[in-house]
C-alpha cells in the first residue's frame, strides 16, 4: 500500500529535494523505514543508534501525532498523509 | 481595564476597531491597559512590532542586543538602511514611536539568560518569541510556564514557517512537542540555511495576530495547534498538539521547577566540530592582516592555552577553548570578532559555539596562529 510522506525542508536535501515521497507500509514503523531504505542518509537523522525514532522528531498520522496514537505501531490505511515536523529555530538571524 | 480611558485622538486613530464588535471600545481598552515582550527585533519582532505598536497595545517590551547589520534589511522591516551600525533597540524604538506615540516602548539590552529572564517575564502579561536559536527557545517556553505567561511562537526556515501559542494555563507548551532540541548543527540555522524575507512577515504577522486575540479574548487562538506554512506552495497546515502528561515543565510530575543551563540542555558545548564550515564564518591571514592595518574595530579572541599563548600571540583576549562556556560573558555579541587557536581546529569549534550562543559576527582564522607566523609575520615564533 503507498503511503505518502511529507518531507519537511530541513531534510529534502537527503530526498533529492522531494518534498513528499511515497513508500509502502502499512504502520506507520514501516513507512518510515522504506523512506530510509530509500533514502539512506536521511536514517541518522531520523533514528538514534540504538533504533529508536529520535526524540526531536515528530511524526504525524493527518494531523495526529503518533505518540498519542500507537507510536510506531500505528496503522495506516490508503489515503493516510504522514508527515515529519522538525524543529526549526530560525527568527531573528 | 476600568482605569483606562482613550483620549479623542486615540479614538480617532483606532476608529476602525471600535466600530467592530469583536473589538470595540472594550477591547481597545483592553489593548491599551495590555503589555507584551518580544523576544528579538529581528525577522520576526519586526511585523510583530510594527503591527502591536500600530494595535495600540499599551507597553511593548523588547529584548535584543544585535546591532543592524546591511544584511537584515532583507526582512527585518523594523530597520531601515540609515540604521545599518546602529542597536536595533534604537532603531526599532524610533520606529514604533513613529507609528504610534501612545504606546510605551521599553527597550531591554540584554542576552536573555536563566538569570534575568523570569524577573523580566513577569513584567509582561504575554511574550512574543521571534528568536533565533534553541537554547533561547526552551529559555523562553521555560520561563513562560514558570512565570504563567503565553508564548506566542513562530519559527522559520528558508521557505517554511511554524506558529503555535504555547504555555497557557491548559494548553501543551513548546517542550509538549519538542521534548529535546536537535544536536547542534542538524538543523541549519537561517544565516547558514537562508530564509525567504517575506517569510518572517507573514509568520510574524501570525504571532501579531494570536496576541491580539489573547488580549481581547476573542476567537479560536492558536492553543493546542500547530500551524504549518509552506511559502512555495502556499499552503496552510494544522497539526493537533496535545499537553504531554510526562512533559518534564508543564506536566503533572515536573523535574524543571526552575531555570536551567539552556546551552548544555541543547548540547551546545566545545567537543564538535563536524559541522558548517561556512566562508562567512571564516577569514584567512591575509584578509585579517588587511582588516588590522585599515585599523578596522577587530576583537580577536584567543582560544588557546596561557602557555601557547606566551609563546607568540596576536594580543587578542585569551580565553582558553575549555573555558569558553562559563566566560562567554565577557564577550560582546555587537563585536565583530576573530576567534584563533594554533591550526584553526579549536576556534572552529569555539565559532559553531558561539553561533549557538547567538553570536553572529565571528569569523575563525584559517590556519590559526601558524599560519599567520608562516605567512604575515615571519619574525614571529612557531611551535
Amino acid at each position: 500500500m503507498a503511503i505518502q510522506i511529507m518531507i519537511p525542508t530541513p531534510l529534502r536535501q537527503f530526498t533529492e529535494n522531494r518534498e513528499s515521497v511515497s513508500v509502502e507500509g502499512i504502520s506507520v514503523g514501516e513507512a518510515l523505514k522504506s523512506l530510509c531504505t530509500k533514502y539512506a542518509p536521511l536514517k541518522k537523522h531520523l533514528y538514534s543508534d540504538d533504533g529508536k525514532l529520535r526524540n526531536f522528531v515528530n511524526v504525524y498520522v493527518n494531523d495526529e501525532d503518533i505518540r498519542y496514537m500507537q507510536k510506531e505501531s500505528t496503522p495506516l490505511s490508503e489515503k493516510d498523509v504522514l508527515s515529519i515536523i522538525p524543529s526549526i529555530a530560525g527568527g531573528t538571524a | 481595564m476600568a482605569n483606562v480611558e482613550l483620549s479623542t485622538e486615540e479614538i480617532r486613530r483606532y476608529g476602525r476597531h471600535l466600530i467592530m464588535p469583536e473589538v470595540g471600545m472594550e477591547g481597545q481598552k483592553k489593548l491599551k491597559a495590555a503589555s507584551v515582550l518580544l523576544i528579538g527585533a529581528g525577522g520576526l519582532g519586526s511585523p510583530v512590532g510594527l503591527y502591536l505598536a500600530a494595535a495600540g497595545i499599551g507597553r511593548i517590551g523588547i529584548v535584543d542586543f544585535d546591532v543592524v547589520d546591511y544584511s537584515n534589511l532583507q526582512r527585518q522591516i523594523m530597520h531601515s538602511t540609515k540604521d545599518v551600525g546602529r542597536p536595533k533597540l534604537d532603531s526599532a524604538r524610533e520606529r514604533l514611536e513613529g507609528i504610534n506615540p501612545f504606546v510605551k516602548i521599553e527597550t531591554h539590552e540584554l542576552r536573555l539568560s536563566s538569570e534575568n529572564a523570569l524577573a523580566l517575564f513577569a513584567e509582561y502579561d504575554i511574550v512574543v518569541d521571534g528568536t533565533d536559536n534553541f537554547p533561547t527557545r526552551y529559555l523562553v517556553n521555560d520561563a513562560c510556564v514558570l512565570t504563567g505567561k503565553p508564548n506566542v511562537y513562530g519559527s522559520i526556515f528558508r521557505f517554511e514557517g511554524q506558529a503555535s501559542v504555547f504555555a497557557t494555563n491548559d494548553g501543551p507548551c513548546y517542550r509538549c512537542l519538542y521534548p529535546e532540541p536537535p544536536p547542534p548543527g542538524l538543523v541549519p540555522s537561517c544565516a547558514e540555511g537562508g530564509v525567504l524575507g517575506i517569510l518572517p512577515g507573514i509568520v510574524g504577522t501570525i504571532q501579531a495576530n494570536e496576541t491580539v486575540k489573547l488580549i481581547i479574548g476573542k476567537g479560536e487562538p492558536l492553543i493546542g495547534r500547530l500551524l504549518l506554512f509552506d511559502a512555495l506552495k502556499m499552503k496552510f497546515r494544522e497539526m493537533k498538539l496535545r499537553k504531554n502528561p510526562e512533559c518534564p515543565v508543564c506536566g503533572s510530575h515536573r523535574t524543571i521547577t526552575k531555570l536551567i543551563d539552556y546551552e548544555a540542555f541543547c548540547g551546545v558545548q566545545p567537543g564538535w566540530d563536524s559541522y558548517a564550515r561556512e566562508e562567512q564564518f571564516e577569514i584567512t591571514v591575509d584578509q585579517l592582516k588587511k582588516r588590522l592595518d585599515k585599523k578596522d574595530d577587530i576583537f580577536i579572541l584567543d582560544v588557546r592555552e596561557p602557555q601557547e599563548y606566551e609563546i607568540c600571540n596576536l594580543k587578542g583576549h585569551l580565553i582558553p577553548l575549555r573555558e569558553l562556556p562559563k566566560r562567554i560573558n565577557e564577550l560582546d555579541t555587537a563585536k565583530e570578532i576573530v576567534v584563533h587557536c594554533k591550526v584553526g581546529g579549536r576556534s572552529r569549534t569555539a565559532v559553531e559555539f558561539m553561533k549557538q550562543a547567538g553570536f553572529r559576527k565571528i569569523k575563525n582564522l584559517v590556519g590559526g596562529i601558524d599560519e599567520w607566523a608562516e605567512r604575515i609575520d615571519p619574525t614571529m615564533p612557531r611551535y
